[in-house]
């Protein structure tokens, strides 16, 4: 049994826990909204990119030699995982969800006995993967030195990958990010960008473009950029997750710090009202013993 | 025909410019265009360069943008800029930042014995295409040497 002065402590320790979880969780609302908003800002851009992508590949599928990075390296052997998870914990499931999906395609690729490589973004994926897959590490992006996440910081993943693409490293390359759904559901996501996917929908409308250079030209300048554009929709998308699930994770530990104050106030009362008993009953058969 | 079409001018993070213009002056990657409403649809890569509106009423806006590709049709024109600044707003300062980062780029291509010639040659034909901006509006290209 604690003492009265014990509860009190704890008391006073879970109100101060209250006090940073509720703080986090209004800091996280504030970023959220800017991060919404930075995700949605750069909605047209990727849209337009990718339908203009879709009719290039359309009209330059006639043509021998497509892009390597839309056709692919033919081979189907080297992977290239790219796990973007975030600088900070405290953000509930969030980097745990990508790792695990990471993770098992990982597991999967493996087991179909395929070489695969890991490219990191953000320390806290890097952390959960490098005690089983350290070995598989082969380039680490340090994000937290950035505030705001550009288009350049986008770019420079990018140019990283491609890099090793062109240096014939892998063959395929997949994203690993959180979707924003909501503030209370982020999907776990796996995109592929190398070699690029087509939707195949959007292709027939532009199909009687003039190109200035030709197709071919235009898509080799493209595709890079469709790369990069791709990367900066997956770490906005992440962004908006992990102040989302912050927010949740926050808003949970604040109304179980509540209950928990609830709780030990009752016992702190309980405590108190049995040692006035206790006291009480001590001078009542004190007096009577007289 | 209509005598306005629609020009947006979007970077990847976000929506610059969109208004009705009679005319858009386009820096291709194999020379300047014109674009006119009823124009043949077309889309065109650019380097970096001035990108002129022509607002309905006839003023003028000029856009320094760092490459791209342009999406024309009849109706509309799009313009997919990385970097697009209004030319007042490309200050001297604004320029050396943009230079530093084409300078950079050539240098990351360089150093990486993978890259293929075409990816370096590719960076270096940029930063030309920067300085021959810089210089055609007025700022030096040679000042963004000196880091800050």
């Amino acid at each position: 049994m604690p003492s009265l002065k014990d509860l009190k402590n704890r008391i006073g320790s879970v109100k101060n826990t209250r006090k940073i979880t509720k703080a986090m969780q209004m800091v996280a609302a504030a970023k959220l909204r800017r991060a919404q908003e930075a995700a949605e800002a750069a909605r047209p851009y990727a849209d337009r990119m990718s339908a203009v992508i879709a009719g290039l590949t359309a009209a330059a599928a006639g043509s021998a030699a497509a892009p390597r990075l839309l056709a692919g390296t033919g081979e189907d052997r080297r992977h290239l995982l790219v796990v973007m998870t975030s600088e900070r914990g405290l953000a509930g499931g969030f980097n745990s969800s990508i790792v695990k999906l990471a993770r098992l395609r990982l597991q999967e690729l493996q087991a179909q006995g395929k070489q695969v490589s890991i490219l990191t973004v953000g320390k806290k994926g890097r952390e959960q993967l490098k005690r089983e897959y350290g070995a598989l590490f082969v380039h680490h992006v340090d994000m937290s030195e950035v505030k705001r996440i550009g288009y350049e910081n986008a770019r420079d993943i990018a140019d990283e990958i491609l890099a090793r693409f062109d240096a014939g490293e892998f063959d395929v390359a997949t994203l690993f990010f959180n979707r924003f759904e909501s503030v209370i559901s982020q999907v776990p996501t796996a995109l592929q960008v190398i070699p690029a996917v087509v939707e195949e929908g959007e292709a027939a409308a532009s199909a009687l473009y003039d190109y200035e250079p030709d197709e071919g030209a235009i898509l080799n300048d493209l595709l890079p950029r469709a790369v990069a554009t791709q990367v900066f929709a997956a770490l906005l998308e992440n962004a908006a997750s992990e102040q989302g699930a912050r927010m949740t994770a926050m808003d949970n530990a604040t109304r179980n710090a509540g209950d928990m104050i609830d709780r030990l106030t009752t016992e702190y009362n309980r405590s108190r009202q049995a040692a006035i008993t206790k006291e009480l009953i001590e001078i009542i058969s004190g007096a009577e013993a007289l | 025909m209509a005598d306005t079409m629609q020009f947006d001018l979007v970077s990847p993070e976000r929506n610059l410019l969109s208004v009705a213009a009679r005319e858009v002056r386009l820096p291709g990657a194999e020379g300047d265009l014109t674009a006119m409403p009823g124009h043949a649809p077309a889309i065109v890569n650019l380097r970096p360069g001035l990108v002129t509106v022509v607002a309905a009423d006839g003023t003028e806006t000029e856009f320094a943008v760092t490459g791209g590709f342009a999406e024309i049709n009849g109706e509309s024109v799009s313009l997919l800029a990385e970097r697009g600044h209004p030319r007042a707003e490309m200050t001297q300062e604004v320029f050396n930042e943009m230079m530093a980062q084409a300078r950079r780029r050539v240098e990351t291509a360089k150093e990486r014995e993978s890259a293929g010639e075409e990816l370096v040659a590719a960076a270096v034909k940029l930063l030309a295409d920067m300085e021959a901006l810089g210089t055609h509006i007025g700022l030096d290209p040679n000042q963004a040497n000196f880091p800050h």
